[in-house]
């Protein structure tokens, strides 16, 4: 492939995946919104459209006309450039997660994901690294002591947890010898006596999901990890200050690290695209895998909001001692029965 | 030519953020713009087909050790700095001093550049490898920095620590 | 195809920047992110001539830097803690007395 087709392939796969993830976040907000409503006995968003299904278009239309205020003695350059680097970071994860098999379409052999890497995992990895920057930029700039406390909680609450939820992961990448989310994948191909599926939930990994589940949820600060933005707590924590469309780049960030680890959920733990047998003309099987994956990261979204409207929320103190005196000794047990078992194994 | 290109657009991005870092009074801004560097930086080690060290770079020194300084510049509530006499001193003698030396160093490397040219990609350090070298030639040095990890926790938590907290625990328990 | 020296000459830049940085500079917080720079440098210079030589080696020591580089500023950053607890300044000029 010439580069100058490889240049606009890879366009053209941006711009649709953009388009994908954005349109994802609008109608998690709607799922979250419809399913916490149910969970609390109340019909949720009913009037915008059927079903409340163009709430997130008056939500968009809502945030690009409120004011735009800016409290007097915040630091101007951070204070506008965090929620940018928030949203920045939360959408460029999505170029390493493959959702589908290799494809041609009008003679060009491609992979469905923006570039396939050979450590797309540590990719992912260093990418929410780098989120913590937009939260504890935006928890300072905002000179006010409400954001100051949330900004500093949940940086060091979003640091804290990423230890376990790399940990989590190497017992996954012992099974499949790779950091590519593609061999990943590809390892778990085929089925136990022909009905269970060699997802790695089932080769062992069962306890490497908990854990990666709990740390997932700490990283996007979601309840039961969300005191760092509970609203009675700290007010709104580090986006306190903050109104209209950085408001919103910053719920858009939240909600958009939430697909970014449900997929990747889906890719080490659940099998990725693999589905039962495929059927169908080839170019519904060229869809399908596509569709296999998005009810999975559908499942995962749905558990994801279930157990928000279902706990309450941790204390701060009772948060941070879960993380380090529980869930991390607990990965690093997993990883070396995990690394022991293979070793023994082979 | 690509290579060339990547080479010099991001070699001056590190040296812009480097100058940053110099210029800005405010030690936040300072310490954004390191950042900057080391993302530049960890795009040069994928210039040199080193993908594994540029992945730890960003996740251990762009996302944790910054990280750590950012937190103790709000934890301090740094300001901007003062000019000292001191300072004045400094900046009269060292920036033009660093200045003909780099300089000098440069033209020098430059001159004798019969060290030969580097490929994309030169030498690549796959994870695998480089886990292979670090388990079985260098062994020794890994189990000692895991024993330095360990020392700078102890000492980082104690050091920190508010003095005579631990004393309060003892008397109240 | 970038010659070697490009690569040296740019890890040569940055130290150099790191060294200005620690000498003009005045709050002691940026005086260590000086060292950072320095330390970049020279992983930089590291990997260069790790492609160069072929030998493997100089990426691992280039991690070995980075977990010296993290243990040092932990313990580097708890040591100004507990100084600006004492002092209350970052200043390094007014830091020059070793009785309060």
């Amino acid at each position: 492939m010439s580069i100058g087709t490889f240049i606009l392939v890879s366009i053209i796969k941006i711009v649709v995946a953009l388009g994908v993830l954005l349109t994802a976040v609008a109608y998690t907000v709607w799922l979250e919104r419809k399913v916490v409503g149910h969970i609390q006995n109340r019909w949720g968003p009913t009037r915008v459209g059927p079903f409340g299904l163009l709430q997130p278009l008056a939500d968009g239309v809502k945030f690009i006309f409120k004011e735009d205020l800016i409290p007097p003695h915040a630091y101007k350059p951070l204070f506008i450039a965090a929620p940018m680097i928030a949203l920045i970071f939360a959408l460029t994860s999505i170029s390493v997660i493959p959702i589908g098999n290799w494809i041609t379409v009008f003679g060009i052999h491609t992979p469905l994901e923006i570039t396939d890497v050979n450590i797309g995992l540590l990719i992912v990895l260093g990418i929410t690294s780098l989120g913590v920057y937009g939260v504890a930029l935006a928890g300072w700039s905002s000179n006010s002591k409400y954001s100051l406390l949330g900004g500093l909680r949940a940086s060091a609450q979003m640091v804290s947890y990423e230890i376990s939820l790399g940990l989590s992961l190497v017992g996954v990448l012992i099974l499949a010898s790779s950091f590519s989310l593609r061999d990943i994948v590809d390892a778990q191909a085929g089925t136990y006596w022909g009905f269970i599926p060699r997802w790695n939930i089932f080769q062992g990994q069962f306890i490497a999901f908990f854990i990666y589940l709990m740390a997932a949820y700490a990283e996007t600060n979601r309840i039961p990890f969300d005191l760092p933005e509970a609203e009675t707590e700290l007010v709104a924590g580090y986006h306190t200050e903050y109104s209209a469309m950085k408001f919103a780049m910053f719920f858009m960030a939240e909600y958009a690290n939430m697909i970014t680890v449900a997929c990747l959920a889906t890719l080490l733990f659940l099998g990725g695209w693999h589905g039962p047998h495929r059927f169908g003309p080839p170019i519904v099987q060229a869809i399908l895998p596509v569709f296999w994956f998005a009810v999975k990261i559908f499942a995962f979204l749905f558990l994801y909001i279930w157990v928000r409207g279902t706990l309450p929320r941790f204390r701060y103190d009772q948060l941070m001692a879960f993380g380090w005196k529980f869930l991390l000794p607990l990965a690093i047990a997993n990883l070396v029965i995990t690394a022991l078992i293979v070793a023994l194994r082979a | 030519m690509l290579h060339l290109l990547v080479f010099s657009v991001f070699g001056l991005v590190c040296v812009a953020g480097a100058v940053n870092l110099l210029v800005q009074r405010h030690p936040i801004n300072s310490a954004l713009s390191l950042v900057v560097v080391m993302g530049s930086l960890a795009v040069e080690y994928l210039l040199l087909g080193a993908e594994f060290v540029a992945a730890v770079q960003v996740i251990v020194y762009a996302g944790a050790i910054m990280v750590l300084f950012v937190f103790v510049i709000m934890l301090l509530n740094a300001g901007e700095e003062e000019r000292t006499k001191g300072s004045r001193v400094a900046m009269l003698f060292g920036i033009p001093g660093m200045l003909i030396g780099s300089v000098l160093v440069a033209w020098v490397l430059l001159e004798h550049s019969g060290t030969g040219n580097v490929a994309t990609g030169a030498l690549p350090g796959p994870p695998k490898v480089i886990g292979w070298l670090l388990f079985h030639d260098f062994l020794l040095p890994f189990e000692v920095t895991s024993v330095l990890v360990l020392i700078a926790i102890m000492g980082a938590v104690v050091l920190a620590s508010h003095p005579g907290s631990t004393q309060q625990d003892k008397r109240e328990g | 195809m970038v010659p070697l020296s490009y690569y040296l000459v740019l890890s040569g830049i940055l130290f150099a920047c790191g060294v200005t940085g620690f000498l003009i500079k005045r709050n002691i917080i940026t005086i260590f992110m000086s060292i950072e720079l320095m330390l970049n440098g020279v992983n930089l210079s590291f990997v260069a001539f790790a492609a160069q030589w072929h030998a493997l080696s100089g990426q691992i020591f280039v991690f070995f830097v980075m977990v010296v580089a993290a243990a040092e500023s932990a313990v580097g950053l708890a040591i100004i803690i507990a100084v600006y607890r004492t002092r209350e300044t970052l200043n390094v000029d007014r830091i020059n007395l070793l009785k309060l």
